[in-house]
């Protein structure tokens, strides 16, 4: 069975005055279809560049500089702007991270999702509205009905992002990239969204990138995880065995960085340092400065995702299979 | 007398309401009254100097309505805030303003809206110190900002970039450089750390700590994750539907909670260790604050609720535990005290 979403190799620049920025270095994975794929790592890894060229809304003057995105097989990443709009509109949907970004302020919530189903079906005005509605229940919006005529500043920020997702719903995609859909709400609701997005997983075989912080989410959710780094992906595998058992020593740090609900430290464990300036990223190994195991072959060659025996990671400690 | 904590900041009867009604001509149309939503319908809470209090509580409760009032984005309906025995409320104009602003500082919970993306990471961090004139020479200013983005984890070159150019979580550092910017007592975190990754998120938490420790800063922290809260906090407040259900030091309130709702949030909690226990889902929903339950708002949902509940709205009072909560049945006595999911 071929795989709903392929990325290949995949590597986004930014051209600047001070010299070429690599911000996603050579990425490569796959996304079945139904499948939730979790993406975790470090603020500014390129989790959300990923995502955004996957949609094809990546700004100038970031571009793709090499690979191949593909869904169902077909080449995304080099259509025309409208051609890749269609796509947009009917196969992949969206929810990002800053929910202000996908509402217009100046429409009432309800004017924008009904905009978005007449968009893409052949419904009446009045069957869009209860559509609208329905989809506002749906995902937790208490009396939608009377919600449905109110603007984006009205709700709150959890609110807001339930909107969003209502959006993103309208039109039954094949896949929805999700950045960090969850990160406002609090946990009672979180849930809620959680069985959503299963429920559209299983009822209609939607497949999800679900870009988040939360391992919560993650450990709820997903099918595989991939754990990114400086632009790379440091670790792929089955959501127990990465969260678990991580081989990476990055994503095994991460892995320890959560704050768990009931031990109580004083200070929480961390990875000591920053993720290298993407100016700067070194030689060899992009962990490799702040790495406890680094060897002498981390600081001269890239490793490339090996064989862990579970998951796969790109990390010398693995060279033997 | 001479023993007790200062408080810093109190809290009294805190109320924000909003008229949420259709325009004028809609209403008369639709015969529809005016609407006015309770965000906020009055609560009580004391934050000692050098102490953490976190608010918690499910989206749309009211929490980041509250921060806004305490740093003066918004004006109370009612009630009062007094910072370190100044009541803002009577504050009239900017001047006079001016010398509290500079105590007290808020970070977003949007790294995104927050940072003016036409300006210099540099000129953001500095904006505070500049207004509120707190250093005059230019040079000692850049090597403050310097200093400033340093403490965050970031680089004094940084400063010279503008926001876009950076990703969620490295705006989140900005703007705690900027609000440090002006050697606040308190400052007001409204999800400081959502935006940001699990290790990042740990560096500023430990962060937090340390400069807390150091400047001896008191924290307002708003969030929705209780173990962050848990990590954070030294007491903690859980909001409903715009009032305080139950608050108390944070080791009794995850260990000995009583009102329902502190309870069913503490079973909503992801299970990271996957033994395979669901979630326990939460019952109903939020109900709509423009038209909130009568007696406890939390009826609907408890499992607990009786007569009384449905009528009586219940008043803060102080449990068995030592913290304060607001519920007929911790008051009454007839909670079974282990945990909520055995009894519901
Ligand atoms: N317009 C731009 N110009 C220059 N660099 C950029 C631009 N947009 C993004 N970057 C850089 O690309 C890198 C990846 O950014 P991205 O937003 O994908 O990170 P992320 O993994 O989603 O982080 P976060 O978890 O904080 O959202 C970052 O280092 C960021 O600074
Ligand atoms: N400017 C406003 N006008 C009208 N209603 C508002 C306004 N600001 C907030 N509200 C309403 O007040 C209530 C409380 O909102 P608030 O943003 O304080 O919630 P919150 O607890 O911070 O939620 P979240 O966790 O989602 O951020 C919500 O019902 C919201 O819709
Ligand atoms: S390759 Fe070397 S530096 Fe990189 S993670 Fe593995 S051991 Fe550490
Ligand atoms: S007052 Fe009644 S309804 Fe409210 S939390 Fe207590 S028992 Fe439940
Ligand atoms: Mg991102
Ligand atoms: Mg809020």
């Amino acid at each position: 069975m071929a795989a709903l979403l392929e990325v290949d190799h995949l590597r986004i620049e930014f051209p600047t005055r001070r010299g070429t920025l690599l911000a996603v270095d050579d990425v490569s994975f796959q996304i079945g279809e139904g499948e939730v794929l979790g993406v975790v790592g470090e603020s500014g890894a390129g989790k959300s560049l990923t995502g955004t060229a996957v949609i094809g809304l990546l700004e100038p003057p970031g571009r793709i500089a090499a690979g191949e995105i593909r869904l169902m097989g077909r080449r995304i990443d080099n259509l025309p702007y409208e051609e890749m709009r269609k796509i947009r509109g009917k196969q992949i949907g969206a929810v990002f991270q800053d929910p202000l970004t996908s509402l217009n302020p100046l429409y009432s919530v309800g004017r924008q999702l009904i905009e978005t189903i007449q968009t893409h079906t052949d419904m009446t005005p009045t069957r869009a509205r209860a559509r609208a509605i329905e989809l506002l229940h749906e995902v937790g919006i208490p009396a939608a009905e009377r919600r449905i005529d109110h603007y984006p500043h009205q709700f709150s920020g959890g609110m807001r992002q339930r909107v969003v997702i209502a959006l993103a719903l309208c039109v039954n995609p094949k896949l929805v990239i999700a950045d960090e859909p969850t990160t406002a709400l609090d946990v009672s609701i979180q849930a809620q969204i959680i069985a959503l997005l299963k429920r559209l997983c299983r009822e209609h075989g939607t497949a999800i990138m679900l870009i988040t912080h939360d391992m919560g989410v993650i450990a709820e959710t997903a099918d595989r995880v991939a754990v990114m780094y400086a632009g790379r992906i440091a670790e792929i595998g089955p959501v127990r065995s990465v969260i678990k058992d991580a081989k990476h020593p990055y994503s095994h740090g991460l892995m320890g960085s959560i704050p768990k609900i009931n031990d109580e430290k004083e200070r929480l464990e961390q990875i000591e340092g920053s993720m290298p300036r993407l100016t700067e990223i070194p030689p060899g190994c992009a962990f490799n400065p702040r790495c406890p195991h680094t060897f002498d072959r981390c600081r001269i060659e890239r490793p490339e995702l090996m064989d862990t025996g579970v998951t796969r990671a790109s990390c010398w400690l693995y060279a033997n299979g | 007398m001479a023993e007790t904590k200062s408080a810093l900041v109190k809290v009294a009867g805190l109320a924000r309401y909003f008229d949420v009604s259709l325009p004028w001509l809609n209403r008369v149309l639709d015969g529809q009254p005016r609407q006015i939503l309770r965000a906020v319908d009055g609560i009580d809470f004391e934050i000692n100097k050098g102490e953490t209090l976190a608010l918690v509580g499910e989206s749309g409760c009211g929490k980041s309505t509250v921060a806004r009032m305490v740093v003066g984005l918004y004006r109370p309906s009612m009630g009062s805030i007094v910072f370190d025995g100044v009541d803002m409320a009577g504050l009239g104009g900017r001047a006079e303003m001016a010398p509290i602003r500079r105590r007290l500082q808020m970070i977003f919970q949007d790294p995104y809206a927050s940072l003016n993306p036409r300006w210099r990471v540099g000129a953001i961090v500095s904006e505070p110190i500049r207004a509120f004139k707190l250093i005059d020479d230019e040079a000692a200013i850049q090597e403050r900002v310097g200093q400033l983005l340093r403490q965050v984890g970031l680089s004094p070159v940084d400063g010279h970039k503008y926001p876009h150019e950076f990703s969620g979580g490295q705006r989140q550092r900005i703007s705690i450089a900027r609000a440090l910017s002006s050697q606040p007592e308190f400052l007001v975190c409204d999800e400081p750390t959502s935006a940001l990754d699990v290790s990042v998120q740990a560096q500023i938490l430990n962060l937090m700590k340390d400069l807390q420790r150091r400047l001896g800063l008191t924290y307002l922290f708003i969030s929705h994750n209780l173990a962050v809260v848990r990590h954070i906090a030294d007491r903690v407040g859980v909001m409903y539907l715009g009032r305080l259900a139950e608050i108390g030091p944070k080791q009794t309130v995850f260990a000995l909670p009583r009102h329902p709702y502190t309870r069913m949030l503490l079973d909503t909690i992801p299970d990271l260790d996957m033994t395979g226990r669901q979630r326990t889902p939460v019952a109903g929903e939020v109900p709509n604050p423009i038209n909130p339950p009568t007696g406890c708002a939390f009826h609907p949902r408890c499992p607990f609720a009786n007569d009384r509940c449905k009528t009586e709205r219940p008043e803060p009072k102080p449990n068995d535990t030592g913290s304060i909560t607001a519920c007929h049945a911790v008051e009454e006595g007839r909670l079974p005290a282990g945990p909520l999911t055995a009894a519901a």
